[in-house]
């Protein structure tokens, strides 16, 4: 198979690749009708149509992924397309970015869409007490201007390349002005369903918005039903019997069960979602870079992926760009395990064994401390002695992340190469979880404000793999693995090549972009 | 009848101060957990500015002896409070309309009865006609059969019964669905259908103990001379048992069988996470985990009553099945 795209590519069986290969249609035209019943984990009591709450797939796929829209959206293969804008532009300086609104857009109550809605929905991030999590992305507007009924100009207060991409957050939805409150409590939004019935923490039943924007390229259901399903083998179940026809998180050990089933199809699609080992770079021993060089060879990467993922993952080189990132240098030499490298570096360092502890729990990610004492064993040949510390998972990230010198963690990834900088390895930020900051690297930081501003892809390109460059070399986050998506559907359920890899189930939009076959 | 409605006023106001103890019990104990409520919503995110804002918030930072007070004089008011997730929303995103407490628990509590009350339905007249024909045919291969079944039924996890059941009636024979969520609107005879696999799972706990009871007492009474007269004027043994020796039994019986019913309002989460059902249980264990106290406060009072009353409940029942209880010399 040739390469698909840069952002990756879905691994849906062997029979896909065999099709693709030969050169045969890889799918049927998409059909219209059907109801979709998914089933999916990530529901709370408290959720509501709030976007600035959102935090979890069943929310950002009902939301989101149906019943609102946001300015852009990030497509399937990564490119950026508009959604509730048409077109953008920036000035040369990437401070002041103006949008072209799509026309003839209509609220589920029928109210038109407009210039308004927009500014009045970005506000509602801002504020002393707002606690958004999109709130450091609104932010960095210093105005917003309405310059028509269907354009707006965004000011910023220091130029950012990335503003259209950011401004696809899930977080930052479009709600109708002056009637936000009603909105949020009904779920009044743009998108492509409306809604019928919504339990929080149980379902949400969605129908398909007759005449809507996006024609009929999305959208191919007639109704949609999520339901919340927060037991993996309950998950599994209910896609056996027919229940559902589609769940995401597939429990790895019972994976091959699915397979065997000819009525089912698993979906594995490689992402930014990593599981990491910070270490506090202003603490002894690891401010020295030769220990930590030590350990970046003394960790067994693979056989990380191989037991702690089963091998639904990818090894890690020791940075947060993954593979659904734009800006990925896949091409960086792969770090890997060698007791003689590591044992060269300690020595460098004046070294001749080491002993550190390492505290783990299950909160940090699933088979954490298992993954500790995998690298307690390997790093034991290179003369470093781990002490595997098996903290509470309750108050883990309160009492020991940020806090204890060498831990484990976990990121989601982010769309963008410098929100995934800036919210973990710009000097100074809170979740900045191993002190990286100008006594570690100057140049890293110097990139990170350049990059950030640069409107020129080829020369953003090399500022970021440079920076990808120094956190392989010297970073103080060992990132050994990327966990994929697993997924899986009903084999009636049709599906585009592509599958989005920034979230789970095709970025949180089946809705939009699946069919019955 | 006087000496039975003083009982069950002085059972009453006993209960009263049960709920009393349990309650401080349970917040005591949820806050010496580790962690609190604003630790376990931030989770990666807690940064000690944010703790300290959903605290103040919240009024976590005050002194826990207060806050106790002040949620059992809501109480006392008829108010179970608001829950923590829903406040603290509130705090975080401006003016929306508040769920308490109560209108959370309510549709929760009862799926948990509907449930609760299919289980009954089916378990309690099947353990007590397994019981009393084991006792007609004591260690027989029927008694010996029922025995083994309802006591390795009772014997496996819930989890595992669950799946068993998953598997035979809706993966090899797809008769019951194994998801169960009900909604509100669902029309009663899909609500039943949907309800049935959890609640022959619940059934196969629940069964063995009650059936057992049943047997036991039976068998014991079938000593007495009285039964011995009974039979000697020859009449059929069906007829010697329910007839003559059910009714004296049918104390312990009662209290058996309410002893389980309270198992089934308070103790299903398991089955419930399993077949997808809403019931009260999960919605325990959420707050539970972020430490939602209002919220908790609240189910164990449920929980409690629950066992409270089906226990009063019992006790009058053998009082009044009694005639010496019922007329004390």
């Amino acid at each position: 198979m040739t390469r698909i795209s840069r952002r990756g590519l879905l691994r849906s069986g062997a029979a896909a690749g065999v099709l693709a290969a030969t050169g045969l249609p890889l799918r049927a035209q998409a059909k219209k009708g059907g109801r979709l019943r998914a089933g999916m984990n990530g529901a709370n009591t408290s959720d509501s149509w709030d976007g600035r709450t959102h935090s979890d797939l069943f929310m950002i796929a009902s939301a989101q992924g149906s019943v609102f829209d946001n300015l852009t959206m990030i497509a399937a293969d990564g490119s950026l397309q508009g959604e509730l804008a048409e077109s953008w532009e920036a000035s040369s300086d990437a401070k002041t970015w103006t949008f072209n609104l799509r026309q003839g857009v209509t609220f589920h109550n029928g109210k038109a869409f407009g210039a308004d809605d927009v500014i009045e929905s970005f506000q509602m991030h801002l504020g002393e007490e707002s606690k958004s999590a999109a709130k450091p992305i609104v932010e960095t507007i210093e105005e917003m201007k309405k310059l028509g009924e269907h354009q707006v100009q965004f000011v910023l207060k220091a130029g950012s390349a990335d503003f259209p991409y950011l401004v696809s957050d899930y977080h930052i939805l479009i709600y109708p002005a002056g009637q936000i409150e009603e909105a949020i409590q009904q779920g009044i939004g743009t998108g492509l369903y409306s809604v019928v019935s919504f339990e929080p923490g149980v379902r949400f039943v969605g129908r398909r918005v007759p005449d809507h924007y996006k024609g009929d390229t999305a959208g191919h259901f007639d109704e949609i039903e999520y339901i919340a399903i927060n037991d993996s083998t309950a998950r599994m179940n209910a896609l056996m019997t027919g229940q559902v026809d589609a769940i995401n998180r597939i429990d790895f050990k019972t994976e091959a069960l699915l397979k065997a089933n000819p009525n089912v199809m698993i979906q594995e699609v490689p992402c930014n979602q990593q599981y990491t080992f910070p270490m506090l770079t202003d603490i002894s021993p690891f401010d020295q870079v030769n220990v930590r060089k030590a350990l970046k060879y003394g960790i067994n990467r693979q056989e990380m992926v191989d037991k702690i993922l089963l091998g639904h993952g990818v090894v890690g080189n020791d940075t947060p760009i993954g593979p659904a990132n734009q800006y990925y240098h896949g091409e960086m030499e792969q770090l890997a395990y060698d007791p003689d490298q590591a044992k060269f570096y300690l020595k460098e360092a004046g070294l001749d064994s080491l002993d550190i502890e390492l505290s783990a729990s299950e909160a940090a990610f699933t088979g954490a401390v298992d993954a500790a004492q995998l690298f307690q064993a390997s790093a034991g040949a290179a003369g470093i002695n781990i002490r595997v510390v098996q903290e509470p998972s309750d108050g883990y990230w309160s009492n020991v992340w940020l806090k204890k010198p060498f831990c484990a963690c976990y990121w989601s990834g982010r769309a963008t190469e410098d929100w995934m900088f800036s919210t973990a390895y710009e000097a100074g930020v809170p979740w900045n979880d191993s002190q990286w900051d100008e006594k570690d690297s100057a140049r890293f930081q110097e990139l990170l404000v350049m990059a950030r501003a640069n409107l020129d892809s080829d020369s953003r390109r090399d500022q970021y793999f440079e920076m990808q460059q120094i956190l392989r070399d010297e970073g103080g986050v060992l990132v050994p693995m990327f966990a994929n998506y697993v997924q899986a559907i009903s084999s009636k359920v049709g599906t585009p090549d592509t599958i989005g890899n920034l979230w789970q189930m095709d970025n949180a939009r089946m809705a939009e972009r699946w069919w019955f076959s | 009848m006087g000496s039975v409605g003083k009982i069950i006023l002085q059972r009453l106001a006993l209960g009263l101060l049960t709920l009393l103890v349990v309650s401080i019990v349970i917040f005591t104990a949820v806050n010496m957990l580790p962690g609190d409520f604003a630790e376990a919503i931030l989770g990666q995110g807690a940064t000690p500015e944010a703790v300290a804002a959903i605290r103040r918030d919240l009024g976590l930072d005050q002194n826990p002896v207060m806050r106790y007070f002040d949620w059992l004089g809501g109480v006392l008011r008829g108010d179970l409070g608001t829950s923590f997730a829903q406040l603290n929303f509130q705090a975080n995103m401006g003016a929306t309309s508040l769920q308490t407490v109560a209108s959370q628990i309510a549709p929760r509590f009862s799926n948990t009865m509907f449930l609760a009350g299919v289980t009954a339905a089916i378990a309690v007249p099947v353990s007590l006609a397994l019981g009393i024909l084991a006792a007609l045919y004591r260690n027989s291969a029927f008694d010996k059969g029922a025995n083994i079944f309802t006591l390795s039924s009772i014997s496996s996890p819930e989890f595992f019964l669950a799946y068993v059941l998953i598997l035979f009636l809706a993966v090899l024979n797809p008769i019951l669905p194994s998801l169960s969520n009900i909604y509100e609107g669902m029309g009663f005879a899909e609500r039943l259908e949907r309800t049935l696999l959890p609640a022959l799972t619940l059934t196969l706990v629940v069964t063995a103990h009650m059936m057992r009871m049943t047997r036991a007492a039976i068998i014991q009474l079938l000593a007495s001379p009285y039964i011995e007269m009974a039979r000697l004027k020859g009449i059929s043994p069906m007829r010697v048992i329910v007839r003559h020796a059910l009714p004296n039994a049918l104390a312990p019986i009662v209290n058996v069988i309410a002893l389980n019913l309270a198992y089934l309002i308070t103790g299903v989460v398991v089955v419930e996470v399993v077949f997808v059902y809403p019931g009260i249980g999960q919605l325990f264990v959420d707050a539970v985990k972020i430490r939602d106290i209002p919220m908790v406060q609240a189910c164990c009072l449920i929980f409690a009553t629950a066992y409270i009353l089906l226990n009063l409940t019992a006790d009058i029942l053998s009082i009044v099945s009694n005639p010496r209880l019922r007329h004390p010399k």
